[in-house]
């Protein structure tokens, strides 16, 4: 791949820099001796030798680098400030035969953006992630870096950086090298031709393995900013070599090339069969139960179910809500979520209505199902008069307090337990909502059971308890 | 009767997400938002399409912003906490004219606040809460229907506005469940190889929000007002309930017009001429139809908002004073009910 020697372009910049203002279309914006030129160069050829340009997406940052976009023979996309490893992971999912870079400052990247390449790092996304290291925040005038070494100065740490206040300058590479899953991380320099080189054939080797789809790499370049190191370009250059190489000794960390598979990405489909199979969307017309006559006043109930968590309380709600579903009614079914669940109770609001549903919660329930004392108390405060009272008396020991309200005592952990499991009370309790309010048959609840329950033993256990909170209750009644 | 199934708002919304195409999810846990992580993270792999729980709410809208810039139908979701990080990036997606969709599953604040249902984003949402001048498309669903239904209009007019649209609810529409019917699979999509990024010779497109001539960045901005102009113009829905011969009109989105709902009922039962107005966007925001209501006989306007007063600014500039407007508010996850609605009509206007 070697290049012949002809002074033009490298085909892996555009041709005029048709995107950057003003009359010079040809020059770059950065300053004289700057090392973005030099490391932008090395790439453009890597772009034109591997013959990637067409495939080739550059994710420009926001630092001097800013405006990479002018320049690269590319997709291009510019993004927030240390963002880019997170819009790279994206881009590189969409399009996984793209060659996908993303170049950064030490601000950029280490400072604002430092979580997001560790993460990208660590998820072993498919990018060549191109990181200058320059020891300082040159576009906004030379502050402080993570990067900036002791005792530097900058405009924010005017007296020197300090340590104690400001930390160490920070050796991204190194601790990139701690995680799994990256394949290449390298820190190069570009202070003299012979390091040029060196980066020149690690920048080739992170876009080798892109190409490749080997997962991460990134190539950390010491890199000249005359400007707010406030030197000439040839100081800078001494100052890389005397200075900034000690604090970040240069060498390949890592180069796990040989070993590293191919990565494959998933190819979505839309095929709507596919999407409609996955969803379970149509299945035909589903013939609903048909409707029982219900008394009145059980017409339209608002229920509010309440006990402990693990009582499977909002699985019963679930349960109701679904056979009333299966009747044709429209129906709502709300949980309490979250830490009011953590305290140890649970309650949902069902809702099934002949008509269309305002709030889903049963502010005013017509009818509580309470699974133990403190529900009960609670709940039965709230009930409409003239409502109906469920309640376990398996574990409530004292009477309800209303009494403008129909109660039904149902042992209801009780008779879970005689069919030799607590956990079927809920399915105890639905029984005993159909038996109390007649809203649902029996046979009708047992013959969805099938649908709720994934085990044949789990739908006759259900069914049992079904049929035992549903006759114990008409049992009452006769 | 079609086949229905009982699944939760948050759950319905990634069924809509999927059907319209949605090509990949990126976002990041939060109660009460995170069944629709789960969920795209149960669905999403059976249809090669991609899921990705981020580090954190702004690597997921810059993961957005990246899939939107190639073309892809992309969504994340959130809650109150999150969506505050992710105004950064839909900021550079608005700036970048690019289509995406935000679920925000509202929860108490300010802070940490709780996980109950508020509407305390309304603000930050709506009014862009970004930096810059740009809006986004907000929809309010108030059903578990709504939010598969609308979660598909949302990917729809992303595409069409190249614009970030909303998708605005509350930890009560998110959590609770009801039938929803899934419609049919969207199988025609718009082409987007005239701007967006695809890793191929011929789209070597720009995705930027950068434009240092000042000229050119007012030229810009004026081309996205013009874009939202538009959307004002064409994109307004709400829906009334009995408003035709109301006297009183109750206003409120999301789960707010369900209790609204009801307390019209129960209102109308006892006599009292009510109806309900429901702003399905937010923005646009049907400002028209509200400063109409002063002329259709309404005597008083209610607004009920889970919040302490967003929305009822942008009802009152609509009404320009011309009307009696009031409002009523409960937070702290705390839901108003329909008798407390109801006594607050006739504190008010002594019906
Ligand atoms: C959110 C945000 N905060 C701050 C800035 C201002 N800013 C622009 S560039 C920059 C520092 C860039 O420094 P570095 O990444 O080291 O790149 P360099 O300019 O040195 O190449 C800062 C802080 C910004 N654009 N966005
Ligand atoms: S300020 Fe520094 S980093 Fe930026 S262009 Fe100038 S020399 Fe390069």
């Amino acid at each position: 791949m070697a290049r012949p020697a002809v002074l033009r372009k490298p085909l892996g910049f555009v041709g005029r820099y048709e995107h950057k203002p003003g009359a010079e279309k040809n020059r770059t914006h950065y300053c004289p001796g700057c090392g973005h030129g030099i490391l932008h160069k090395l790439i453009a050829e890597a772009l034109e030798d591997f013959e990637i340009t067409d495939r080739a997406i550059m994710i420009s940052p926001v630092g001097c680098s800013v405006f990479a976009y002018y320049y690269f023979n590319a997709g291009n996309l510019q993004v927030p400030h240390g963002r880019a490893p997170a819009v790279a992971t994206a881009v590189s999912r969409a399009n996984p035969h793209a060659v996908v870079m993303s170049y950064q400052g030490d601000g950029d990247l280490a400072a604002i953006g430092g979580n997001h390449i560790v993460q990208a790092a660590n998820r072993g996304e498919n990018i060549a992630v191109f990181f200058v290291n320059n020891a300082i925040y040159g576009m906004t005038g030379g502050q402080m870096a993570p990067t900036t070494i002791e005792g530097m100065k900058t405009t924010t740490t005017p007296y020197g950086r300090n340590p104690l206040t400001d930390g160490y300058p920070m050796k991204i590479s190194e601790l990139l090298d701690s995680l799994h899953a990256p394949v290449f991380i390298a820190r190069t320099s570009l202070h003299d031709p012979a390091n040029i080189r060196k980066t020149r054939a690690a920048v080739r080797k992170a876009i080798q393995y892109t190409i490749e789809k080997k997962g991460f790499s990134l190539v950390e370049v010491l890199s000249m900013c005359p400007s707010n190191w406030k030197m000439d370009a040839v100081s800078s250059q001494e100052w890389i070599r005397d200075v900034l190489i000690p604090v970040f000794p240069l060498g390949t960390l890592r180069d796990r090339g040989s070993e590293a598979v191919e990565m494959k990405r998933p190819v979505p489909t839309f095929d709507p069969a596919k999407v409609r199979e996955v969803l379970g969307v149509g299945g035909g017309k589903q013939k609903a139960l048909a409707r029982r006559r219900v008394d009145p006043k059980y017409a339209d109930p608002s229920i509010r179910i309440a006990g402990f968590g693990g009582q499977g309380i909002l699985s019963a709600g679930t349960a109701i809500a679904n056979v009333g579903l299966e009747y044709g009614y429209n129906v709502s079914w709300l949980p309490s979520y979250g830490p009011e669940m953590r305290g140890g109770t649970a309650n949902c609001s069902v809702k099934i209505r002949e008509g269309s549903i305002g709030e889903p919660e049963a502010t005013q329930p017509t009818v509580v199902i309470a699974m133990n004392r403190p529900s009960m108390e609670k709940f039965e405060q709230i009930l409409k008069p003239g409502g109906t009272l469920i309640y376990n008396s398996t574990l409530i020991e004292v009477e309800p307090g209303r009494k403008d309200v129909e109660t039904w005592a149902v042992p209801i952990t009780g008779i879970a337990d005689g069919l030799g499991n607590t956990k079927v009370q809920s399915m105890v309790a639905v029984g005993a909502f159909a038996g109390v309010t007649g809203l649902f048959g029996l046979d009708d609840i047992k013959g969805l059971l099938p649908a709720m329950f994934e085990s044949e033993a789990m739908v006759l256990l259900n069914e049992k308890a079904v049929e035992a909170g549903y006759d114990y209750v008409t049992g009452m009644r006769r | 009767m079609m086949a229905r199934k009982l699944m939760k708002g948050n759950y319905a919304a990634v069924c809509g997400a999927a059907l319209a195409g949605c090509e990949a999810y990126y976002g990041y846990p939060i109660t009460p938002a995170s069944e629709i992580a789960e969920a795209a993270a149960a669905i999403f792999p059976k249809l090669g399409r991609t899921f990705l729980q981020a580090e954190c709410e702004t690597a997921s809208i810059n993961m957005v912003y990246g899939a939107a810039g190639c073309g892809k139908r992309v969504m994340t979701a959130s809650s109150g906490p999150g969506i505050s990080l992710k105004q950064e990036g839909l900021s550079y997606c608005a700036g970048s004219a690019l289509p995406c969709v935000v679920v925000d599953v509202m929860r108490g604040g300010p802070g940490l606040g709780n996980i109950g249902p508020e509407q305390g984003d309304y603000n930050q949402v709506v009014k862009g809460g970004g930096h810059g001048n740009y809006r986004v498309i907000v929809l309010a669903p108030n059903s578990c229907q709504e939010m598969c239904d609308l979660t598909m209009l949302a990917f729809e007019l992303a595409d069409r506005y190249r614009n970030p649209v909303f998708v605005l609810t509350d930890g009560v529409i998110g959590q609770m469940m009801e039938a929803v019917e899934l419609p049919e699979p969207v199988t025609i999509f718009p082409d987007k190889s005239g701007w967006a990024v695809r890793g191929t010779a011929d789209t070597h497109h720009l995705i930027n929000s950068i434009y240092l001539a000042h000229d050119e960045l007012e030229w810009w901005n004026n081309e996205l007002r013009k874009k939202y102009e538009e959307i004002e113009k064409n994109e307004v829905r709400f829906e009334e309930y009995m408003m035709d011969d109301a006297e009183y009109a109750l206003i409120g989105y999301g789960c707010v017009s369900r209790v609204l709902r009801s307390a019209v009922e129960e209102g109308r039962s006892k006599g009292a001429k009510l109806g309900l107005l429901r702003p399905v966007t937010l923005f646009p925001f049907p400002s028209k139809r509200i400063s109409e209501l002063p002329d259709r006989g309404v005597k008083g306007i209610l607004t009920v908002e889970l919040s302490t007063g967003q929305m009822v600014h942008d009802v009152n500039l609509a009404l320009c004073g011309k009307a009696r407007s009031d409002f009523h508010y409960r937070v702290g996850g705390n839901l108003p009910s329909a008798a407390e609605i109801l006594d607050r009509v006739s504190e008010l206007y002594g019906v």
